[in-house]
């Protein structure tokens, strides 16, 4: 019977703890991927990730709890990668590029030296199901309690800085403090997302689900609820069909969300959406 | 009025990175005052209206503003991100950044909102995508969000540039009848004659003060050419100065003469 073939893997516990850290992970990601978009940090948060990557490296070689070495190493690759873009004296693009990608190669040596390669280096990387324990459903708890709370109570401004941050700033908005929460929250969602997604493939699960609310919003406030909705359920079909296909998680949830991403972007096409909005095809600006 | 300026300059020195943008300048704005700003690009334009802002601290020198003033800013239309997933109220409404806690607007805030847009006759485009707006709609909007702030002092960068004849005329008419009602107003631009030339007091500006006044004494050659390093000339139309850009003046001379060179060319072709 079809039906008790997918219902199958709700009958053990890891898949079941996966599952539901996988939907966090995708709201999450999709809640925290529309400021991510709208800013135009796309590339700090696939630079970030692969930081937090050479803090997982070193956690777990010395032993240390994840969380916490990851945790320390992120925040502080975000507050730099903050602080060398507020700077200008090189392109931030090109800044980010030295900082996070070091950190990743740093972290790839320090498994190759310590020939600690295994089950965690996949995982981190391409994100599995299989190690999801009780501390990562708390973990993203945690995190989607705080980047909620952030949003609702916040929404007014960082919305005008996200929108336009120096009108932002003479309107009386501390922009720079927005700007360091946002990644501060940024790098904790990557942190409690990156056993199931891995760290190369967050960036996806960040910029594609708000990339497809877009695409069926005008409205700000429905694009936020719309990407976190559209990230759940990539989440939770992408780890269905990682059970069922044997391909870890990471890349089901993504290729789940980029073919979602092509349907939706073929149906809403600048005709069909001129026809339903009275909008101009291509209206320059 | 009740006393002094409303925003006061004295000798401010402005930096960026190791140059300085602006040097020792001195500019006030009173209460109900017009004033523009021009010079060239890089002149410093933009920063002084931060630092009248206040977002740009200036490394010497002072700015002193009236107690309780509110100052709202109109950014150029071409640093807007017109993709950006926002309503034309959920764009004025952004000036309420300090109203209340939760996300969407209380009823007050909702009337303020379609007050102000009715006040500059784009109420009916509330609920449309900015991006949906013709030029004027898009350069009304913003000057609505500023409005809804209440201000006492209207900085404008740049409001006239790119925009037709017909849309200049319109937006200086607004901001008109908006000084008449009280507010006063410091915008920048490069148009000499199109806004500069209409503005009760004018200061040109190439990172100092080379000049401030009415049009009539400020926008003389001699001025003109310090602050754009070109000479201009300057003609007198009903009372108001009109400033001929003199290197275009013989451009246009040398061109002619060439069109014409050109015709006796094909003239003699034709004869052979």
């Amino acid at each position: 019977m079809m039906a008790a073939e997918l219902l199958r893997p709700f009958e053990f516990e890891f898949f079941r703890n996966g599952l539901i850290v996988a939907t966090m992970a995708g709201a999450l990601c999709g809640l925290v991927g529309v400021y991510v978009v709208l800013k135009g940090m796309s590339y700090i948060g696939h630079g970030l990730s692969h930081a937090i990557f050479g803090g997982f490296a070193a956690s777990t070689l010395l032993g240390i709890n994840f969380l916490l070495g990851a945790g320390a190493w992120g925040v502080a690759s975000a507050l730099m990668i903050n602080g060398v873009t507020r700077r200008r004296v090189i392109r931030s693009d090109a800044a980010i590029g030295v900082i996070t990608t070091a950190s990743f190669a740093l972290g790839l040596a320090l498994f190759a030296f310590f020939d600690g390669e295994g089950g965690s280096f996949d995982a981190a990387l391409f994100g599995s199901i299989l190690g999801v324990g009780t501390q990562d459903v708390i973990a993203i708890a945690v995190v989607s309690v705080l980047a909620s709370t952030l949003v609702f109570l916040r929404y007014r401004a960082l919305l005008f800085t996200t929108f336009d941050p120096e009108v932002a700033e003479v309107s009386g908005v501390n922009t720079a403090r927005m700007d360091a929460l946002l990644m501060l929250v940024l790098a904790g969602s990557i942190l409690a997302t990156m056993k199931i997604l891995g760290v190369t493939l967050i960036a996806a699960a960040l910029v594609i689900p708000p990339a497809v609310a877009r695409m069926l919003t005008t409205s700000f406030s429905r694009m936020l609820w719309m990407s976190s909705l559209i990230g759940a359920c990539c989440g939770f079909v992408g780890m269905n069909l990682s059970y069922h296909l044997d391909v870890q998680s990471g890349p089901t949830i993504v290729l789940v969300a980029a073919t979602l991403f092509a349907v939706v972007f073929m149906g809403t096409g600048p005709l069909v959406r001129g026809r339903r909005n009275g909008l101009r095809p291509a209206h320059a600006r | 009025m009740s006393g002094g300026p409303l925003v006061a300059l004295h000798g401010v020195t402005c930096r960026y990175a190791s140059e300085d943008v602006l040097v020792d300048v001195d500019v006030a704005v009173g209460a109900g005052q017009f004033v523009g700003v021009v010079g060239p690009s890089g002149s410093g334009k933009t920063t002084l209206l931060r630092a009248v802002a206040g977002s740009m601290q200036p490394l010497r020198g002072t700015v002193t503003r009236r107690g309780g003033l509110r100052i709202a800013y109109v950014p150029q239309v071409e640093t807007i991100d017109w993709s950006f997933p926002v309503t034309v109220a959920q764009c004025v409404l952004m000036a309420r950044v300090h109203g209340r806690r939760w996300p969407w607007p209380s009823t007050a805030e909702r009337a303020a909102v379609s007050e102000i847009l009715a006040r500059l006759d784009i109420e009916h485009l509330s609920d449309r995508h900015i991006r949906e707006l013709s030029g004027g709609q898009q350069q009304r909007v913003f000057i609505a969000r500023a409005m809804l702030g209440e201000p006492d002092l209207l900085l404008l960068d740049e409001p006239t540039s790119g925009v037709d004849v017909r849309l200049r005329h319109e937006i200086l008419h607004l901001l008109d009848d908006l000084n008449a009602r009280g507010l006063a107003i410091l915008l920048t631009t490069h148009d000499l004659n199109g806004i500069a030339a209409h503005l009760p007091h004018v200061v040109c500006l190439n990172r100092t003060v080379l000049g401030a006044g009415r049009p009539v004494d400020v926008l003389t050659p001699d001025i003109l050419e310090r602050t754009y390093g070109a000479s201009m000339q300057v003609l007198e139309h009903g009372g108001m100065p009109v400033v001929v850009d003199s290197f275009s003046h013989r451009h246009a001379a040398a061109s002619h003469k060439h069109a014409h060179e050109h015709t006796h060319e094909h003239a003699d072709r034709g004869l052979t």
